[in-house]
């Protein structure tokens, strides 16, 4: 009743084309953004805020990349881990040496150092596919894990083999380090998620965001149309490889503080990798669904059975949480299998018909 | 359809419920004590029996006497799985809630409560973990990390194979072989153990162990079994403990010439069988369940089904290495309340109550943990204490305390600490001055 286009006519072909051609769907987003702007830093607890949105934010700017790769151009990989510790690390590199840069800047910056990485590592992806592929990512996440516990340069040789996080400032407000406030750290967060997610709206909708649709659906026909096979698949390691450093050097400078190497290991990839399938492969919103159940989803649940006021072990509550959250991936995977956002799609196109479905 | 939208209905009531739930006050008249524990996840094979002994020692002490001072202790466990990211979480979730200290348990959660202590005044307790250099109280204020540190830890292991070889001249020309952790916490004593090999003649064999790859370490050993070295120190964690003495077993390493730091529990020894007797570990506080304070918890907390512990822990080492934290930190609000006549304390209480802790051996008489432990004596610059530490001996199925004390050597040990300390504030650019005020011990 609400949600429909009657009346909304596109005078234009650029008007046709747009991202959101529906008033609703920009009006929609207008007010995510506010409320993720304003309200939210507002009205949100420092729990609430340095919980569950600066992750759910970060992870879901990793889930972006590695989407932009698995997603969009159908090369699955395993090295998200390994990439997001490169910006990491790259990052504090950057900070210690020239202190006297902005930190925003070298978060930005650092994605470039993964980008470097991830087209080297992207360079057999002409050659092989698939599995082979997959095992060669892993490759490269087991080799940059070990890299970061062995070349001890890259933690300044810290003796006990971590990066500490120092205290820097924006517009002379600390940002990193002990006395950030969470509801700054949140909109610098917000602001630099919100900007690449914008990136990558324009990337995937446009030329090359067709390119790589075109060689994950069959790569063969992709290059009997004249695409650059394997310029575009490196093209999309770049690009995820940048999302995922970016991702990387925000995790830690601006929600752990401090990290060991271990934090980027195998099991990182595979949560990030989790988040893309059961957000939906090939959806940007997907990443931020993904995100949400996946990290969220267990916060949510201890909270609720908190607040109900039930006295259980927090073992159990972990125990619970971690068989809840399986048994509702494999429900969603089962319920709807291109993921969350699938689901999301088909209740807009419920909500444009709806009360008169016939 | 109805299946989706009852997801989606019961995903908005979720998030609804999150940023809505308050977080629930401590009551005033209590001291309230986060324990940060693990007893899921990969490490949770130590960690049942060191959340056991932490809360079942504070419990008792709520049955007993009622709490410390007449108030109670709010005892509230976050569970961390050893994982920094839940740590972080517990530390958000408990921070509102106005906490005496935290025991983050792990030494990737202590590294980024560090710079936080000071600013949220909330003392860290890392007892015998996390930053070494933490030791040094004139820069970490908030940290406490007694009572000892791992370079300590090292330079006693070593003290005693110069006891056992007749005086460290004896270790020249000696082959000595250390196996660790690639991590961190594996790799601190290695600038110290160079050091040694230097100072004393001997040959060092390093032997890494990933990580990932704790449950196999047959190349190690092998290399072992070709590289004969005189004596094994081990500084391992987790699976990787159980796993290095089976494969010593295998390669019929000398057990009796075989050192662990003080992490390694009974069930790790247990698994090689009778092959794993003669095997050594570093220890600072007593096992068995024969202390009136550890029967005392029996009589008023397992006894009574207060708790979830399985009778049979009680006295086992880590066990009794979550008794001898939560002693620390109970010492410590007894000690704030004895230093500012408050009742009911604040983190800044606890940080000048544990500066000025002093456990002595007539005061352990007193708290029924007689001959547990040696003393702990801390003091502003020292928040460590460097203190003795024993050998005790696996004979097979219980341990059993193999020498007299043994000092750390202070000369090698402090020079390096001293640096680790000025290299981390180096690299933290702008690290706070102290501004803590030094409490005289009462």
């Amino acid at each position: 009743m609400f949600y429909r286009e009657a009346g909304q006519f596109k005078t234009t072909y650029q008007a046709d084309q747009a991202v959101f051609p529906i008033l609703q769907d920009r009006v929609g987003l207008a007010l995510i953004l506010i409320g993720a702007f304003v309200l939210i830093p507002l009205v949100a607890s420092d729990f609430f805020l340095s919980v569950v949105m600066i992750p759910l934010l970060i992870l879901a700017l990793a889930s972006i990349g590695l989407n932009i790769l698995t997603g969009y151009t159908g090369l699955l990989s395993l090295g998200t881990g390994g990439f997001m510790g490169v910006g990491a690390f790259a990052c504090y590199k950057l900070t210690t040496l020239f202190p006297g840069v902005n930190i925003v800047i070298w978060i930005l910056v650092s994605g470039f150092f993964s980008t470097a990485l991830g087209i080297l590592f992207g360079l057999p992806s002409l050659r092989i596919k698939g599995f082979y592929l997959t095992v060669a990512t892993l490759a490269a996440q087991f080799f940059l894990d070990w890299s970061f516990i062995r070349i001890q340069w890259l933690t300044n040789y810290n003796t006990s083999g971590a990066i500490e996080v120092p205290t820097r400032t924006l517009f002379s407000f600390p940002v990193t380090g002990p006395n950030a406030t969470p509801q700054f750290r949140y909109l610098v967060i917000l602001a630099v998620v919100t900007l690449l997610t914008w990136f990558a709206s324009n990337l995937v909708h446009g030329r090359i965001g067709r390119m790589w649709m075109a060689v994950r659906d069959m790569d063969l026909a992709a290059e009997l149309i004249g695409i650059p096979l394997y310029r575009t698949k490196l093209l999309a390691f770049a690009i995820s490889s940048y999302y995922c450093g970016v991702a990387g050097a925000l995790m830690v400078f601006f929600w752990y503080g401090s990290a060991e190497p271990g934090v980027f290991n195998i099991d990182q990839s595979f949560t990030i990798l989790f988040m893309v399938i059961i957000g939906g492969l090939g959806s940007l919103t997907g990443s931020f669904f993904g995100a949400a159940l996946i990290y969220g989803l267990p916060i949510m649940m201890k909270a609720v059975l908190h607040g109900l006021g039930i006295n259980i072990l927090p073992a159990t509550v972990e125990h619970l949480t971690f068989m809840t959250v399986g048994a509702l991936i494999v429900l969603v995977l089962i319920v709807e299998p291109l993921g969350l956002a699938r689901l999301w799609q088909i209740t807009k196109q419920k909500l444009r018909v709806w009360p008169f479905p016939y | 359809m109805r299946v989706k939208s009852s997801i989606l209905g019961m995903a908005l009531l979720a998030t609804a419920a999150t940023m809505g739930a308050p977080v629930p006050a401590a009551a005033q008249d209590s001291n309230y004590v986060p324990l940060f524990t693990y007893r899921t996840g990969p490490f949770s094979g130590s960690g049942i029996y060191i959340a056991e002994g932490m809360h079942d020692y504070l419990e008792m002490l709520n049955q007993r006497d009622g709490g410390i001072g007449g108030v109670k202790i709010a005892i509230e466990e976050c569970e961390t799985g050893y994982d920094t990211k839940k740590g972080l979480e517990c530390y958000e979730a408990v921070k509102g809630k106005k906490p005496v200290v935290v025991n983050p348990w792990s030494t990737g959660i202590t590294l980024p409560l560090i710079p936080r202590a000071a600013v949220d005044k909330v003392p860290v307790l890392s007892m015998a973990y996390g930053l070494s250099a933490s030791a040094i109280g004139d820069t970490f204020p908030w940290i406490f990390n007694p009572p000892a540190t791992y370079w300590d830890g090292m330079s006693m292991i070593l003290s005693y194979i110069g006891t056992k070889e007749g005086g460290l001249d004896k270790l020249k020309g000696k082959t000595l072989g250390f196996i660790y952790l690639d991590a961190g916490y594996g790799k601190e004593p290695i600038p110290l153990l160079e050091q040694l090999a230097k100072d004393y003649g001997f040959t060092l064999k390093l032997y890494p162990v990933p990580a990932t790859e704790m449950q196999n370490q047959s190349s190690q050993w092998l290399n072992v079994r070709r590289d004969k070295p005189d004596h094994m120190v081990m500084y391992g964690w987790g699976a990787m403990q159980p796993t290095a003495v089976k494969e010593a077993a295998k390669v019929n390493y000398p057990m009796d010439k075989f050192i662990s730091i003080w992490w390694i529990n009974e069930d790790d020894v247990g698994s090689a069988g009778p092959a794993s007797k003669g095997l050594k570990s570093l220890n600072f506080h007593a096992v068995g369940d024969n202390f009136p304070a550890v029967q005392d918890i029996k009589k008023y907390v397992t006894d009574k089904n207060l708790t979830q512990t399985d009778k049979s822990h009680l006295g086992k080492v880590l066990y009794n290495r979550g008794v001898y934290n939560s002693m620390l930190i109970a010492e410590g609000i007894r000690n704030a309340q004895k230093l500012t006549g408050k009742k009911v304390i604040t983190g800044e209480d606890m940080r000048r109550g544990l500066e000025t802790l002093n456990v002595s051996e007539a005061r352990l008489k007193e708290i029924g943990l007689a001959g547990f432990s040696g003393p702990v004596k801390l003091s502003c610059a020292d928040h460590n204490g460097h203190f003795s530490t024993f050998m005790q001996e696996w004979d097979g199925t219980k341990w059993a305390k193999v020498s007299g004390d043994i000092k750390p050597m202070a000369d090698k040990v402090s020079p390096l600490l001293t640096a680790a300390a000025k290299d981390y504030i180096d690299k933290n650019g702008n690290w706070p001055k102290r501004t803590e005020a030094c409490d005289k011990a009462s």
